[in-house]
């Protein structure tokens, strides 16, 4: 068992379509019991039996942190993606019985701030549902703008405008609505924390201003939940276990790893936590690494790799594991 | 610059010039200096949109100096309990992108890092830099008096008059080095008392 990661029985009690890409599924232990509590901006990995191969994806619990009778998640359905919010769409039907991850939280509010600042970006509006729950359930100071495409894909900007009305702002792309960001970033009162979830794109805009507009960066959060690159297949050679094993053109560093009978530990899948870092004892070639744990210094050292999202390319590659 | 013994001793820093919209600084005696230093780093027109509040303490030196980085607003204060309300209003005030930097006497630092707190701004994101005497802030943790200035270890409360040892334990909350009762066991013992903070 993984290291954080223990593991929870759970069956879907529910599957709904919120709109034409994201599908909201329910989960509620098997043994009937409460779930665990969670803290707003919490995930959850959930484990996919595909055929002969498990697919895990973390997703952000978007019920009240008040209500753990069950967890319910929201996945936007990629039809260009690896495949696991398609097997999600496809074939999780109410009934079905589940393994998820117990939650954690990468994406916590700051109790200490005065207001929360939210900025949302299309499906990263999830962990905000849960953020704006908990805050509402407190009597919490928050501000929520929330960019996507098109109205119809706004999805729950119905739900937050009927439950906190002024305290949510929409824009939408297909209407040419813009954040004025800079004039957000620079009226807000002292000690506002920035809490970001969308696209990379948008979360390096918001950092990036933030920053310039003299924020310290104690005060801005940001989640982005990345998705293991494709690449050219590789071979690794795992020094403790002494196995040698191929990583598919789709497979993750980590999967190959799992898949191989090793169970490493890790969080967030998404080269963020810090968790599945490795050492490397010895390599001919070059890194792709797409994490942002490791600091400059180590991705040219050839030290490490965090390989929930990270590649290689090149004739040998050693690492501890 | 303290050295560091336990882990809630505050460590400081040097001031460096940080991208921002409005600048406070809060500085007393040679405080004054970390400030004229750091100007020598500071992209230029940083000081028009800076306020400067200053202590000058007895000697009224470093004034002059301050002047001469002509920042937007300029505020001499006798004491640091004079200057609270005014701090107070700016921060109450104040929007995120205002930044702070505190030089000078630990007591001053900690005590303007308290008012800030409140104000919701972090510590690790607040610049210090400790300059001149090390003077600290004490609270006697039996009667709870704050004892200020306290320079010798042992030292004396100025409430209960407990002779105490001036511990590394900080708090940020009250600003103060805690003093623990070096005697208790039998008060005729009197450790010589040496200027350790000078």
């Amino acid at each position: 068992m993984s290291t954080g990661t223990t593991k929870l029985d759970v069956v879907v009690s529910d599957v709904v379509p919120v709109n034409e890409l994201v599908t909201r599924f329910h989960f509620r232990r098997r043994d009937g019991q409460m779930l665990p509590t969670f803290s707003g901006g919490a995930h959850v990995v959930v484990e996919m039996r595909d055929g002969d191969r498990t697919r895990l994806n973390p997703y952000s619990l978007m019920g009240s942190p008040l209500d753990t009778r069950e967890y319910t998640i929201s996945v936007r359905r990629d039809d260009v993606g690896r495949g696991g919010s398609l097997f999600m769409h496809r074939s999780v039907k109410p009934g079905l019985e589940m393994v998820i991850s117990y939650p954690v939280n990468l994406f916590s509010l700051d109790l200490r701030a005065k207001k929360h600042l939210m900025l949302a970006g299309g499906i990263g509006i999830t962990p905000f549902m849960a953020q704006t729950a908990q805050l509402a359930g407190e009597g919490g100071n928050f501000e929520l703008h929330y960019t996507c495409r098109t109205a119809s894909l706004g999805t729950y900007a119905d739900v937050l405008r009927e439950r906190y009305d002024r305290r949510i702002r929409l824009y939408h792309d297909d209407r040419d609505e813009r954040i004025d960001l800079d004039r957000l970033l620079s009226t807000q009162p002292l000690g506002t924390h920035l809490y970001v979830c969308g696209p990379a794109g948008m979360i390096n805009w918001a950092r990036d201003r933030a920053a310039s507009l003299g924020w310290p960066s104690e005060a801005v959060h940001f989640e982005h939940f990345a998705a293991p690159q494709p690449g050219l297949p590789f071979d690794v050679t795992l020094a403790v276990s002494g196995k040698t094993i191929r990583v598919g053109e789709q497979q993750s560093l980590l999967e190959a790893i799992e898949a191989a009978g090793v169970d490493p530990p890790y969080l967030c899948r998404g080269g963020v936590c810090g968790q599945c870092e490795t050492n490397v004892i010895s390599y001919d070639g070059k890194f792709i690494h797409n994490d942002h744990w490791l600091s400059e210094e180590d991705h040219r050292s050839g030290c490490k790799i965090m390989p929930c999202v990270s590649r290689f390319e090149g004739r040998s590659l050693v690492l501890e594991r | 610059m303290a050295a560091k013994t336990i882990i809630s001793r505050p460590i400081y820093g040097t001031l460096s010039p940080q991208p921002g919209k409005h600048h406070l600084f809060i500085a007393d005696a040679e405080g004054a200096l970390a400030i004229v230093d750091m100007a020598k780093m500071a992209p230029p027109g940083f000081f028009d949109g800076a306020e400067i509040v200053f202590i000058p303490g007895p000697d009224s030196k470093h004034i002059g100096a301050l002047e001469g980085l002509r920042p937007a607003q300029f505020h001499l204060a006798p004491s640091f309990a004079s200057l609270l309300p005014r701090l107070k209003q700016t921060l109450a005030n104040a929007h995120m992108g205002l930044r702070l930097y505190l030089a000078g006497t630990e007591g001053l630092i900690g005590q303007a890092m308290q008012v800030a707190l409140e104000a919701g701004i972090d510590h690790t994101s607040m610049q210090t830099e400790h300059r001149g005497s090390l003077a600290r802030r004490m609270q006697c943790v039996h009667c709870k008096g704050i004892t200020e200035n306290v320079t010798t270890q042992p030292a004396t409360c100025s409430h209960c008059g407990l002779l105490l040892l001036v511990r590394d334990h900080y708090s940020r909350r009250l600003a103060a080095f805690q003093g623990v009762c070096i005697n208790a066991e039998d008060r005729s013992e009197n450790p010589p008392m040496e200027e350790t903070f000078p």
